[in-house]
């Protein structure tokens, strides 16, 4: 049995300890808002927090999410909208939109550590992160204005 | 679901609701329903006190119901036309609710691609929008026993101004219900003066879902008592199984059952392709399970296929004359005289849509009818395809469409719906049939491989006194006709027949070739490699005569002319010639516009940097772009600023449109810089994006500044427009910056590193 947190509830898992996070949060729980894009940890759409750092649920396997505070889109803020959700709408990032949970938990993951982050360390760590349509630019404007409106 | 509002009858067949007189018209030439139809793909709209409109409806409480009925992945058609519509109506958008069509033909054309989403419908929503607008006005006139001349609407208010008298759409919605539903000619639409939503825009309907993660997209979808289905499909097109595991399969847990599949007889069309499916009670099971199958393969004629090998037949074939599908002058008398010639290959290999969303389709198939939620840009394909797989009425098959996970044309191709649909028959469960990426990128129905061979004799002034052009490449429509290699009318049109150059002697030709994977459109299609060959070719000749790259394209484009393409098969994007005739002028004046606002030629460009320009039409569309980019001595390449400017004719969402030719230079990045499927043996080389990248924030363009041109021609496509020339401009960039001309795609085999 594997016991973990998922946006703040104690849940425990009795399936495969091989199964990835992902499949868990989506099949098991229900929790739809994290996509699968790649299935390998390449294109991010699967970001989640576990113990507060971005992290690709689509390779982390449920025995190592044991004891773990686990946070998804689903959770990232209590009431009403984080800065990054908020910034993503007012500089209007998504265009499917698909991608923009993983961008977003990302970006927020970035924001934690870096209050204020350049050009270049915005790349840095969004580059992990695919969208097809092609918002990146909008991306790097939206992280920015969270950072604003969050110091 | 609670992402997009979806129809149900069961929500609606009760109370008697139907049977409250509700009109239920079609506006235009849709088939008419009536109280006490079969309404098996009703609406809110359709039930609200107030439907003059198979697209809208009004109730008591002022509620707008408004139908999309084209598929959302991202270009907020789904919110456009539906700001059309309220426009016309007058009313006040916080008030309206958009709900999305099922896949029914009362709708018109649903097939939500070639980028003419608003072009098709723009008059259709403005219709809807005018005859509830009269329809309430001479409902508020005949309360005030004032001529209806006297009154006007003031955002879902009517309005008798000398007797100020104000009545909103909703208490209005039951008496003009009563009235009789104008006709056209009696319907005035709004003066341009008088627009609130068109020509300003909003964002999308969904925004807050999706910053959420609250949108259903088909991935999303659930149902009670589904299973899920991951299956092992032919390697090669037209493969067959020979034998398979069925017991190891069983022993992951999870898995319930092993079902295969049968081969699609050809042509391919939008069949399942065959294999052998995996049932589980979750997905990671089901991908768990097909590991075991082990299966052995028949893979048929096609395992002779090699891209490397085809690339030669293709070009070879391009080296000799071919079909002519367009003929001025005559080029070969003035090739025959000598003098200066120049010539190249151009070479565009397959392209993946990949889109962040992979195939999944849910299926439910119970009591003879099979009902469907899936990512689809035409939910009509998929009532066709899934009524011949399962052999019931198309009536029988309920679509429902859900957001889009990108689609770039892929999810027009139903075959996965279809494979949902086969295995819930088969399974008598709802199954959700989900594809891995390495499945989304093998079996794709690939933008085609081309080749293209042009050919210039160039006059004193280095401009060209014949040019001969001919390109090479397995045509679309062989996934319909198994013999079918020649390039149809509708994609030779794609930059191709309708170069736009003013030339005295010209020769277009197309050559045959047979396809060996299933071909399909991808965002921009044939435009791809055609404007690529075209606009590259240009930018050598310019090179070659020692001139400017823009002069040298203002001066082939050449005075302001409509083109005539008497004699050639040339079907407009189905738009008529008179509403969207071919004005070079147009081009030559987005060209102007994109040089002025990039600077072009007062820049100073360091070495490794330079800037490329290309000006195409593509979907009714005229842009020109400039991108500017450094190559490190590395032989890294960036790209840190695009110039656009486009003529789209009358432009509705000025925000969603600056989003799409933003987005369509990042699509184009991934072309140059990476794009390539290649098969060996038949079966499909690459998987994920380990080996087809596609472009990252690292990558992409920093800055593309888009310009849209005010103009008052009737509305045309922003979807695909962007991304042609954006190729062509960034690899003469390319050349600019490195002397290095890219003929071959993508730059990886350019060797700058």
């Amino acid at each position: 049995m594997i016991q973990l947190k998922v946006n703040g509830v104690e849940q425990s898992f009795s399936g495969e300890p091989e199964m990835p996070l992902l499949w868990y949060l989506r099949d098991i729980l229900g929790l739809t808002g994290s996509k699968f894009g790649c299935g390998i940890g390449l294109c991010g759409a699967c970001t989640v927090h576990v113990n507060g750092q971005a992290t690709r649920s689509c390779v982390t396997v449920m025995r190592d999410a044991a004891g773990k505070e686990v946070t998804t889109i689903e959770g990232l803020e209590k009431d009403g909208l984080h800065p990054v959700q908020k910034a993503w709408m007012q500089i209007n990032v998504p265009q499917c939109g698909y991608c923009q949970v993983g961008q977003m938990m990302q970006a927020a993951a970035l924001l934690n550590s870096n209050k204020k982050p350049t050009d270049k360390q915005i790349d840095d760590a969004m580059s992990g992160n695919i969208c097809r349509c092609g918002t990146y630019q909008r991306i790097r404007v939206a992280i920015k204005s969270a950072a604003e409106e969050m110091s | 679901m609670n992402g997009i509002e979806n129809a149900s009858r069961r929500r609606f067949l009760t109370g008697g609701i139907v049977a409250a007189g509700a009109l239920v018209l079609g506006v235009h030439y849709y088939p008419k329903l009536a109280a006490g139809d079969e309404l098996p793909h009703d609406t809110n709209a359709d039930h609200a006190t107030l439907n003059p409109s198979v697209y809208l409806g009004i109730n008591p409480d002022g509620t707008v119901w408004i139908v999309a009925h084209r598929s959302e992945m991202g270009t907020t058609s789904r919110t456009t036309l539906p700001l059309v519509v309220a426009d016309e109506l007058d009313a006040d958008w916080k008030r309206v609710k958009i709900e999305q069509a099922l896949g029914d033909k009362r709708y018109g054309d649903q097939n939500t691609d070639g980028s003419h989403s608003i072009r098709s419908f723009y008059d259709v929503m403005r219709e809807a929008g005018a005859t509830a607008r009269f329809m309430l006005t001479q409902a508020a006139a005949q309360q005030w026993s004032v001529p209806a001349a006297e009154c006007e609407t003031d955002l879902h208010v009517v309005v008798h101004r000398s007797s100020n008298r104000r009545a909103g759409y909703g208490e209005l919605a039951r008496a003009a219900a009563k009235l009789p539903v104008p006709k056209r000619e009696e319907l005035k639409l709004k003066p341009k003066s008088a627009w609130r939503y068109i020509g300003k825009g909003e964002v999308s309907y969904d925004l807050e879902t999706l910053v959420t993660g609250k949108a259903i997209y088909g991935m999303d979808a659930r149902l009670d008592g589904m299973v899920y289905a991951s299956v092992e499909r032919p390697p090669v097109l037209g493969g067959k199984v020979k034998s398979y595991d069925d017991k190891e399969p069983l022993k992951v847990a999870g898995v319930r059952q092993i079902v295969p599949i049968d081969p699609f007889q050809p042509p391919p069309a939008f069949q399942p392709l065959g294999g052998i499916a995996v049932i589980a009670d979750n997905t990671w099971a089901a991908f768990q399970g097909r590991k075991k199958l082990n299966i052995s393969w028949d893979n048929g004629p096609n395992e002779t296929y090699n891209s490397d090998s085809y690339k030669n037949e293709l070009r070879g074939t391009s080296h000799n004359p071919c079909k002519v599908v367009r003929n001025v002058g005559d080029a070969d008398a003035v090739f025959a005289k000598g003098g200066k010639v120049h010539e190249a290959d151009y070479y565009v290999p397959l392209l993946a849509h990949a889109a962040m969303e992979p195939l999944v389709a849910l299926a439910e198939f119970k009591d003879g009818k099979a009902t469907l939620w899936a990512p689809t840009q035409n939910p009509q394909a998929v009532q066709d395809i899934v009524s011949k797989e399962l052999g019931i009425s198309k009536e029988d098959v309920i679509c429902h469409v859900t957001l889009l996970g990108g689609g770039f044309g892929r999810k027009s191709k139903p075959d996965y719906v279809a494979e949902a649909a086969v295995l819930s028959k088969k399974v008598g469960r709802p199954v959700k049939v989900v594809w891995t990426r390495e499945d989304d990128i093998k079996f794709d129905y690939y933008n085609a491989v081309a080749s293209m061979y042009l050919k210039a004799a160039l006059g004193t002034n280095g401009k060209p006194t014949a040019w001969l052009q001919r390109s090479v490449f397995p045509p679309i429509p062989s996934i319909f006709d198994v013999n079918a290699v020649y390039g149809d009318p509708g994609h030779l049109q794609q930059g191709w027949t309708d170069i736009p150059y003013d030339l005295p002697n010209l020769r277009i030709e197309n050559g045959p070739a047979k396809a060996h994977v299933r071909i399909g459109w991808l965002r921009s299609v044939a435009n791809i490699y055609h404007a690529f060959g075209i606009q590259c070719f240009t930018d050598e000749l310019a090179h070659a005569a020692g001139r400017d790259s823009l002069d040298y394209l203002l001066d082939l484009i050449g005075q302001p002319r409509t083109i005539d393409f008497k004699g050639v098969e040339y079907p407009n994007y189905g738009a008529s010639m008179e509403a969207y005739p071919w004005e070079t002028g147009r081009l030559r004046h987005v060209t102007e516009v994109v040089a002025e606002k990039s600077g072009w030629g007062k820049r100073k460009h360091s070495k490794g940097t330079g800037v490329g320009i290309a000006a195409h039409k593509s979907f009714l569309t005229y842009v020109a772009t400039v991108v500017e980019v450094e190559v490190s001595d590395q032989g890294e390449v960036r790209i840190p600023r695009v110039d656009v400017a486009l003529d789209a004719g009358l432009v509705v969402n000025p925000e969603a449109t600056r989003a799409q030719f933003e987005g369509a230079a990042v699509f184009g990045t991934s072309v140059v810089r990476t794009g390539e499927i290649t098969a060996t043996k038949g079966v499909i080389d690459q998987s994920n994006f380990q080996d087809y990248p596609v472009a990252r924030i690292n990558e992409a363009p920093t800055q593309t500044n888009v310009y849209i041109v005010d103009s008052d021609a009737p509305p045309a496509g922003v979807g695909e427009p962007g991304v042609p020339p954006f190729i062509a401009a960034f690899c003469n960039a390319i050349f600019a910056a490195t002397g290095k001309r890219v003929r071959d795609l993508p730059i990886t085999k350019l060797g700058l590193s």
